[in-house]
């Protein structure tokens, strides 16, 4: 195990993200603030309760998703990207590191990353609206797995997008809308049939409810078919990553 | 001599159906400057890329001090420094951080002291909080050596090296090389400028369309292929080429007061005894003479021309 260089890899990326701390920490928790204050406080207060929850409350654990989803794709996609597009990425190809190392440094950095996020933004929750964890462990065991198997998922994209485009279309066309499709706003039971059934294809219904099952107990589908969900999404996406380094695909020629 | 780097049977063919490489058989001395050579797409990087982990061989192996290139990569890996032909770099990166972290993702503990020192000899020191983009070329190709060598490499390649860089930078590059071979590095350098490999290898390979042409001992080349010119200069200008000098196949240059001759030093003849002998039967007088050698790029140009053929 080279340890060396999964420590320069992580130190490189997370001094990425120190140099670009506006962007990367500030305006995350900054527009979910915004959240926070428009469907929190000002229409919040108009709504009734979920399932016993205040509507301020209700949405907190959505809105973190929201953020770590698309924070983790994006700062993996982009760690990994940009050393392609710039040819840095040689280096990295011709030193003695193993595809396992390159994807703990990147992906662990991502990671550390987007979890440092979601925690700051529970802590800038608490300035707008009351709320309690009542399973604080559960809630961080959640919060870093979504972390990694987005990270990954991420790291993917980054591999096969060969243009700055690519790298935004899936985030954006894909990642936004299942998150508010899936539970970040509302509990899948206030919908009607067949809205109801058709959502739970989409796999965002089941880290929301995971996580806000975490906070407050309650949750739109079991807690352990969440778990599970979670983990088989971590396991496709470990897969194609083996895959991709096993081939060489858009990395080796 | 015992070798460092031993290609056998390589072969690389791109998924489009191109072969970039055909069965390359090439050992690389330990300790030398060896000079790669070949017109632009001969497949100098490509070798280089094989050998360094960034390509993958169709076929055939390498060995990198022993080590396989594929079966033992960290082994082989780290023994090797690469510069790259093209620069690259994070353009908002500290030099600092830039060749610390080259240290550390080939394996290596940091160490100040070694790095300090490195950034001395290529004289970045005073660079070395500077962030890359603030930096010039030459000074950019200074932190890609900087970053090769970060990690103490057996061999170096340079790809080549000093591609758009200014004469005074090469110099500095060529003494900086030079100083490398003494530590012990073996240094291998692409390169088309021919003047490059006159001045710096032990030996040269010339590649073209995949497959290595000869790989020799520079003097041993130049002596080999090296074809001389002996000019004469004649008291009285004369209007024609006498009919007895035909089978030296002269030329006359247009002020008529100048032969040339252009003899195969290969071939060891009494063929100059023999002209100057004619010369007098003649009746023409010589007033001066002077040979010439051929370069290694007009070696390197007939050599090219020749296989073409």
């Amino acid at each position: 195990m080279n340890l060396y260089a999964i420590r320069a890899i992580y130190k490189f990326e997370m001094a990425r993200t120190f140099r670009t701390l506006m962007q990367s920490i500030a305006s995350p928790v900054l527009s979910t603030s915004l959240y926070f204050i428009v469907f929190g406080t000002a229409i919040g207060s108009r709504m009734g309760n979920i399932d016993g929850i205040s509507y301020g409350a209700f949405i907190i654990p959505g809105l973190v998703m929201l953020s770590l989803l698309s924070e983790s794709i994006s700062n993996a996609s982009f760690g990994i990207f940009f050393p392609k597009f710039s040819g840095t990425i040689y280096e990295v190809l011709s030193a003695p590191v193993s595809s396992m190392e390159i994807v703990i440094g990147y992906v662990g950095a991502a990671a550390t990353k987007s979890v440092t996020l979601g925690l700051l933004i529970l802590l800038t929750a608490q300035l707008f609206v009351d709320y309690h964890i009542q399973h604080p462990v559960w809630m961080l065991a959640f919060l870093i797995l979504t972390a990694i198997t987005f990270s990954l998922f991420g790291f993917i994209i980054g591999i096969w997008a060969d243009d700055f485009q690519k790298l935004q279309v899936i985030p954006l066309m894909v990642i936004t809308p299942l998150t508010f499709l899936g539970g970040a706003f509302y509990s899948i039971s206030m919908l009607p049939e067949p809205w109801q059934t058709l959502t739970l294809f989409n796999p965002v219904v089941y880290l929301i409810s995971g996580f806000r099952w975490a906070f407050y107990g309650v949750a739109d589908v079991n807690v352990a078919v969440s778990l599970g969900m979670t983990m088989v999404f971590l396991l496709i996406c470990l897969t194609v990553v083996w895959w991709i380094f096993r081939t060489g695909y858009r990395i080796r020629t | 001599m015992p070798s460092i780097i031993r290609v056998s049977g390589l072969t690389k063919t791109y998924a489009s159906g191109f072969t970039a490489l055909q069965n390359i058989d090439l050992d690389i001395h330990r300790g030398e400057i060896f000079a790669l050579l070949g017109p632009n797409g001969a497949g100098k990087t490509t070798l280089i890329s094989i050998i360094c982990g960034i390509s993958s061989p169709s076929q055939g192996s390498v060995l990198a001090d022993g080590f396989d290139i594929v079966r033992d990569y960290r082994a082989a890996r780290s023994k090797i420094g690469l510069v790259p032909q093209e620069l690259c770099s994070d353009a908002f990166e500290n030099v600092w951080s830039a060749v610390n972290f080259s240290r550390g993702l080939f394996g290596k503990p940091s160490n100040p002291e070694y790095i300090e020192k490195l950034l001395r000899q290529l004289s970045l020191w005073d660079k070395k909080d500077a962030q890359m983009r603030e930096l010039s070329g030459g000074m950019k190709r200074r932190v890609m050596i900087a970053k090769a060598l970060s990690h103490e490499p057996d061999i170096l390649f340079l790809d080549e090296p000093t591609a758009g860089v200014d004469v005074e930078l090469r110099k500095d590059m060529w003494e900086m090389v030079r100083q490398l071979q003494k530590q012990g590095v073996t240094i291998i350098l692409t390169t088309h400028y021919i003047e490059e490999a006159e001045e710096m290898a032990d030996r040269i390979g010339v590649i073209r369309k995949g497959k290595i042409l000869l790989v020799e001992e520079k003097q041993a080349l130049m002596d080999k292929l090296g074809s001389k010119q002996l000019s004469i200069r004649l008291q009285e200008p004369v209007s024609e080429i006498p009919e007895a000098l035909a089978e030296f196949s002269l030329q006359l240059d247009t002020d008529g007061d100048t032969l040339s001759y252009r003899y195969d030093s290969r071939q060891e003849s009494d063929s100059i005894a023999r002209l100057l002998r004619k010369l007098t039967e003649q009746g023409l007088e010589i007033r001066d003479l002077h040979s010439s050698e051929s370069s290694l790029e007009q070696i390197f140009v007939s050599l090219v021309h020749e296989k073409e053929q």
